[in-house]
């Protein structure tokens, strides 16, 4: 009779010596590769919020904010969140729209291991401004996909978009998801389930782009994008694409801000 | 990953030379129903990971045991415990459902007594995905040395709905549940003595834990509770409790945080923001500070869908 076991291999945990080594190792081959080893400068353009400790390593609320530059003639064209000790540390770019003034961006993310978490605000004169967190977390990427595989598959680009009013108009998509990583060994099949997650997502007011995202595997399943923006009135369309070539897209009338100039 | 395929004969001797057992204490709450009950607290080198309750139920002709504890250590001294009150061969380990406090002792168990695993349909898959995570998590908290060639078996049995196991004049009656503390939790009535082994779908004293769905786990209440039983045997906490009464509390548990979390959600507080907002429980939980803000995270991101 033959059952099926499995063992832990030897070296399966990443040491944890010279960790800090590590993570200046992670950041300067990220900048040499990423971003071609330009200069940055660490500045209040751009701030990070993340938990110091992770309560849940699979999704870890990150929150973006980026402040107007002090010469008017310049915006925030290009934000890159880098989690330093993922596998793929890349986690998301967005492009933010030239006229939608969006000022903060929440969403989650799988965190593997102790790690710095950095943001990288590109400027429409090219100059990048960087900012850097700590999170305590770990396994979140190899972490289980979901906690009902079947349900998510079920409602598999199912979307929902929230707003709110107030001083500072914010809406925030939800996407249905199982976001998988590729990072996790299916012990039956010891075969590694496919990486199947959102790589691209467009949310516009009408014609005039308000976020673009390009997202890996380090965002967590059902992918949740909040952001505070200036409403033009126009109704919201969102359009996704996975990679396996799903496309899902949908509108919503806008909500709010409406009241305003 | 490399996987292993080993012969009865050679596992048997592996397990019976790799681990000296550690005394278990079994407690007869019933007659021929043993409860081992766990420590509430997280797997430590300590308590070799001897966390969740584990049970046997002796019939005639065969003995089950109910969730063979969190460690290749436990398993084995399991198996001395079940010995050490009878020669009737252990027939059938039986998972509550997944998680690795209560599958990762069943190596030796099955080793020892070539056992049948039975659990929920869902749980092999569930399992299988999670089985690298689950051994590299009990590698770092209970040391290299007790988790050496630890292993994670899954079940040769399924059950979808209900099964009954006769241990000799002796049934069991097993019911898989929808998703609640995770999407695989089944529980095992012991008709003869009305003993529930109600799995992590009751927690005692230790701080309920949301691996499923909070709305799911809700939801099923009246009907668990209305199981026809005289006590239970907790996944964690003392080894038996009275039902239903027991299990009043961690449902007051997970109405109320399931309350919190929506009036968090309803004013616009995002994720990050309700977990600091959430307050902990009223009561006597044990690892609060470990389990109350990973249950709002579950909460928030399952119930901002509503
Ligand atoms: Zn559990």
């Amino acid at each position: 009779m033959l059952r099926t076991h499995m063992a832990v291999a030897a070296g399966l945990l990443v040491a944890t010596a010279g960790l800090a080594q590590a993570e200046s190792d992670a950041w300067s081959d990220i900048v040499a590769d990423v971003f071609d080893g330009r200069a940055m400068q660490q500045s209040d353009i751009v701030t990070l919020e993340t938990p110091y400790r992770a309560e849940d390593a699979a999704t870890v609320p990150v929150t973006m904010h980026f402040a107007p530059p002090e010469d008017a003639g310049l915006r925030v064209e290009r934000v890159t969140l880098v989690i330093d000790e993922n596998p793929a540390p890349i986690a998301a770019v967005f492009e933010l729209g030239a006229d939608a003034g969006v000022s903060r961006i929440d969403t989650r993310v799988r965190v593997q291991s102790y790690t710095n978490v950095h943001l990288v605000a590109e400027l429409s004169d090219g100059s990048l401004h960087m900012t850097e967190t700590f999170v305590k977390a770990s396994g979140g990427c190899s972490a289980p996909m979901g906690k009902d595989p079947e349900a998510a598959m079920a409602n598999l680009g199912l979307m929902k978009l929230r707003q709110f009013d107030g001083a500072n108009p914010e809406a925030q998509l939800m996407i249905r998801h199982p976001n998988n990583s590729g990072l996790q060994m299916d012990q039956l099949t010891r075969h590694y389930i496919p990486a199947h997650f959102i790589h691209s997502l467009t949310i516009a007011q009408g014609d005039a782009p308000i976020l673009k995202m390009e997202g890996g595997i380090s965002l967590s399943e059902d992918p949740s994008v909040r952001f505070e923006f200036e409403p033009n009135g126009e109704p919201i369309a969102v359009e996704a694409q996975d990679t396996e070539g799903n496309v899902f897209s949908e509108n919503w009338p806008i909500e709010v801000g409406r009241s305003g100039t | 990953m490399p996987a292993t395929d080993r012969t009865f004969a050679a596992a048997a001797a592996f397990w019976l030379f790799a681990w000296p057992a550690a005394a278990l204490d079994p407690k007869e709450v019933a007659p021929g129903v043993y409860v081992i009950a766990g420590a509430v607290a997280l797997a430590s080198p300590e308590n070799e990971g001897a966390i969740a309750n584990i049970g046997f139920v002796v019939g005639r002709k065969a003995v089950a045991a109910i969730d063979p504890g969190g460690s290749a250590t436990v398993g084995a001294s399991l198996v001395e415990a079940v010995r050490s009150i009878t020669d009737q061969p252990i027939r059938y380990v039986i998972y509550t459902h997944m998680h690795p406090d209560h599958v990762l002792g069943a190596a030796p168990v099955v080793a020892a007594s070539g056992a049948e695993v039975v659990g929920h349909a869902k749980l092999a898959s569930a399992l299988a995905a999670r089985a690298e995570h689950y051994l590299a998590g009990a590698r770092d908290a209970l040391g290299d040395e007790a988790t050496d060639g630890l292993e994670v078996v899954l079940p040769d049995r399924e059950v979808a709905a209900i099964a009954t196991l006769d241990l000799g004049d002796r049934p069991l009656s097993l019911r898989a549940w929808p998703t609640a503390h995770t999407d695989n939790d089944l529980t095992v009535l012991d008709e003869r003595t009305g003993t529930l082994f109600a799995g992590d779908l009751l927690f005692t004293e230790h701080l309920p834990v949301i691996d499923g769905s909070i709305t799911g786990w809700l939801a099923l209440e009246a009907e668990l509770t209305s199981l026809p039983a005289a006590r239970a045997v907790p996944g964690h906490g003392p080894a038996t409790v009275d039902w239903p009464a027991a299990a009043a509390a961690q449902f007051g548990y997970l109405a109320s945080l399931a309350d919190s979390v929506r009036a968090q959600i309803a004013k616009g507080a995002g994720l990050a923001e309700a977990v600091e907002a959430v307050p902990p429980p009223a009561g006597n939980w044990a690892l609060v500070e470990t389990f109350h803000r990973r249950n709002v995270t579950a909460a928030f991101t399952e119930l901002e869908w509503e």
